[in-house]
């Protein structure tokens, strides 16, 4: 099946990890099919369009269309881009491919867990459930599968990292003194961010809310664990960033005709991130009393720097792009971006999960202002924004990305890419009419995360158009995505039967300014994770000390909601449920 | 190492507009004097709220000439009191905890909008002007009955106002 003319592919050269790569995507797919099934079940229930659930199991809804999409489909993807990504860049096989399995059979084994026992929600006989939102803010309690899941899935995206650190250093062994790859150093960067971030969501889960949903301890203290959570929960948005990053930098230019402007300066991009993310959290708490203002207005400040690398990203793809174009004999102040290749769907799928990460970056300023936010925190402004930042940025580029490379870890063509160009274009129409309905009903004051925002007693005002105008083109924007995904998943299914041919393998040119010239110090590694954790006590030892001081490590009562159901009964053989991931995954193409 | 001598003016307004942004907040909040939720309300026993001397008999009260406190209590799945009344033309400060899981408060088309968190006290002064009436909503995940968890708060003429359960 190893083509034997043009560039070899990726599964040519690497057929292990390539079918690592794959099984990592068709988890993140199976999770983003579900998703959107949820997801169009939530569009239409809260417009009142049409309701195919009972209003209390709208929870049991939402929290598995947050849970799957923003862990499990953009965490999969990420750790087979990554795995791609440091493979090709390093030039070299994972150092045991037995242990890359391990830890992705960990994170599917977590998944399932987790997403199984939410799923379990929808059966009230079982009395099972796990409906706390992926924010699961205490004392709402889920059934201790829920955290056992979680933190199983945590545990095998930590065991992914080290997996790529053992790959730079056996790689840093063969080559001492060359500059890491590009790829690679965003791979390591991206994770050294997660090691930081994950450290509050595995102390709040493993300390806190795993031992108290089995009964081993009474209390917890709800806002110690919502500040652990947003510790982790603002710079997770990053992790899914990355990913998208990484194809913007390393492949976009490449489609478009060219070469990527400034390798250097995407170094300090990801640089800036490992610096900035996390000591920011607390910007999703400036409403939460019992944090004092000084600590909610460092977190501003950075979250205004935070703003610099993601324009700087925006700058160098447009840039790259342009620079493409005009290879591609492109000319003119604007006249270049007909030359760019809008017939391809991996270029305009990333082109146009571009154009809207712009729009998501200005909700997103919105968001960062501490007063302004008044006005839109838990409003449906909210998911307005973030449809546009990771449902739409990031899974946009992800499924472009996929258009370009799953071929290369299949040796088998798309199956259509009219469909294709077709499938982004409605996702970009969809979350266009879907997004703007959120934004502007999130300024008239309808909430996020309800089943019915009709309320008895009053009306929400309108300014200009009418709630029902507003919930008819969400209900519509939520539907053409239903449909875009289908259309992804479709015709991704169809391409696995698509017959094998030579000629599918892709390089990827170097960078017009290459990492030579550019200060060694941007690849020390260490230098930056120190700097990056003295900026995280900073901004965080006052603000945890003193909720501990105020209210207890244990907080001060409370009881958990719904009152916890029977801890886990029989024991579970982890060793054995891992053994059947692997065969599971085995059989998989 | 180089760099384009665009992306250096786009570095530099970059940097521009974010300290732009910072200021024009940090104006908001120290020039203007827009108030935030912070950590001045007491923390309580989210248990014994029964207890408690104000939250024990949650409601409104004349602490000065035109200002009021009012005590709230959000609990699955109502406000208490519900309706909230106060005069026209006051000061009002609003004082919510939860006697459950995490609510949040918010007095809709205006920017009153707080987390009411167990075990924390969410404090938050408005100024109310023309008699009107404001739906409350609770705006965070709170269980099953989310959706129904709605109160009001009225504003009624001066003359009108007697004493806050009306
Ligand atoms: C088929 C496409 C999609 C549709 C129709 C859809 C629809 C919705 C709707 C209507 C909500 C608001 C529910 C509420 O607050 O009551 C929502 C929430 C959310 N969506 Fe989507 N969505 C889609 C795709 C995505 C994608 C691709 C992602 C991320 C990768 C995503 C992430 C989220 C998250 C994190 C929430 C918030 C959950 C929560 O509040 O706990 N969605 N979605
Ligand atoms: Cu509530
Ligand atoms: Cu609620």
């Amino acid at each position: 099946m190893s083509s034997q003319t043009g560039t070899p592919t990726f599964v040519d050269r690497y057929p292990e990890e390539a079918s690592v790569v794959r099984q990592a995507f068709l988890v993140s797919f199976v999770a983003l099919g579900l998703g959107a099934l949820f997801g169009i079940i939530q569009a239409l229930h809260r417009t009142n369009v049409l309701r195919l659930i009972d209003s209390a199991d709208y929870y049991t809804v939402l929290t598995a269309h947050g849970v799957l999409l923003v862990i499990v489909f953009t965490i999969f993807f990420l750790v087979g881009l990554y795995q791609w990504a440091i493979t090709r860049s390093l030039d070299r096989p994972a150092e045991n491919i037995t242990f890359t399995r391990a830890w992705l059979g960990l994170m599917s084994l977590g998944s399932v867990l987790t997403g199984g026992t939410i799923l379990l929600g929808f059966v009230d006989e079982i009395g099972i459930s796990a409906d706390v939102l992926f924010t699961f803010y205490a004392p709402l309690q889920a059934h201790p599968l829920f955290y056992t899941g979680l933190a199983v899935f945590l545990i095998g995206t930590w065991l992914a990292g080290v997996d790529w650190f053992r790959s730079y250093l056996a790689w840093r062994g063969d080559n001492p003194g060359e500059r890491i790859p590009l790829q690679t150093f965003m791979v390591l960067t991206t994770m050294v961010m997660w090691y930081i971030a994950t450290i509050g969501v595995a102390i709040s889960v493993l300390f806190f809310l795993l031992p108290w949903s089995l009964g081993l301890i009474d209390t917890v203290n709800p806002l110690l664990t919502r500040t652990l959570f947003w510790f982790f929960g603002h710079p997770v948005v990053y992790f899914w960033l990355l990913p998208a990053y990484l194809l913007w930098y390393t492949v976009l230019p490449k489609i478009a005709g060219g070469r990527l402007f400034s390798d250097p300066l995407a170094r300090v991009v990801f640089v800036l991130f490992v610096l900035l993310s996390t000591p920011v959290g607390i910007h999703h708490q400036y409403l939460d009393p019992g944090i004092a203002e000084g600590f909610k207005f460092i977190a501003m400040t950075n979250t205004m720097f935070l703003l610099l690398p993601s324009l700087l990203t925006a700058f160098t793809v447009v840039a790259s792009m342009e620079h493409g174009a005009r290879q591609r004999g492109g000319t003119g102040l604007f006249g270049w971006l007909k030359a760019l290749p809008w017939r391809d769907p991996a270029f305009t799928g990333m082109a146009l999960a571009g154009l809207m990460f712009a729009a998501g970056g200005f909700s997103g300023m919105i968001n960062a202002g501490m007063n302004i936010n008044y006005l839109v925190h838990n409003t449906l402004w909210v998911p307005g924004h973030f449809h546009l930042t990771v449902g739409t940025a990031v899974a946009l580029t992800m499924m472009a990305g996929t258009y370009w490379l799953w071929p290369q870890l299949t040796n088998r063509p798309l199956y259509s890419r009219p469909i294709a160009l077709a499938q982004v274009v409605i996702w970009f129409g969809g979350m266009g009419l879907m997004s703007n309905a959120m934004h502007v009903s999130g300024l008239f004051g309808i909430p996020r995360r309800t089943a019915e925002p009709q309320y008895e007693g009053f009306d929400f005002a309108t300014s200009f158009g009418s709630v029902s105008e507003l919930n008819l083109q969400l209900a519509i924007g939520g539907s053409l995505l239903f449909v875009s995904t289908v259309l992804f998943l479709g015709n991704l299914a169809l391409s696995m039967g698509t017959p094998t041919r030579d000629g599918l393998g892709q390089t990827l040119p170097p960078a017009l300014s290459g990492p030579t010239d550019s200060p060694a110090v941007l690849d020390n590694l260490r230098l930056w994770t120190v700097i990056a954790l003295v900026l995280v006590v900073l901004a965080y030892a006052l603000p945890l000390g003193s909720i501990v001081a105020e209210s207890g490590l244990f907080g001060s009562g409370g009881n958990p909601y719904p009152v916890v159901i029977e801890p886990l009964v029989g024991w579970i053989d982890p060793g054995a449920v891992i053994e059947i991931f692997h065969d599971l995954l085995e059989v998989l193409p | 190492m180089h760099i384009h001598d665009y992306e250096k003016l786009w570095l530099g307004l970059s940097l521009v507009m974010i300290v732009g942004f910072i200021a024009t907040v940090t104006y908001g909040a120290v020039g203007a004097g827009v108030e935030m939720i912070d950590d001045s309300g007491d923390t309580v026993d989210p248990n014994s709220l029964a207890d408690h001397p104000e939250f024990g008999d949650p409601g409104v009260e004349q602490v000065g000439p035109n200002e009021y406190d009012v005590h709230v209590i959000a609990r699955q799945f109502v406000f208490q009191p519900d309706p909230i009344v106060v005069p026209a033309n006051s000061t009002v400060t609003f004082y919510v905890t939860s006697a459950d899981v995490t609510h949040g408060f918010e007095v809709v088309g205006t920017n009153a909008n707080a987390m009411v968190i167990p075990g924390e006290v969410a404090e938050l002064t408005v100024e109310v002007n023309e008699p009107n009436e404001y739906g409350i909503i609770c705006h965070e995940y709170c269980g099953s009955g989310h959706h129904d968890m709605e109160g009001l708060l009225r504003v009624v003429p001066e003359d009108e106002y007697d004493g806050g359960d009306r």
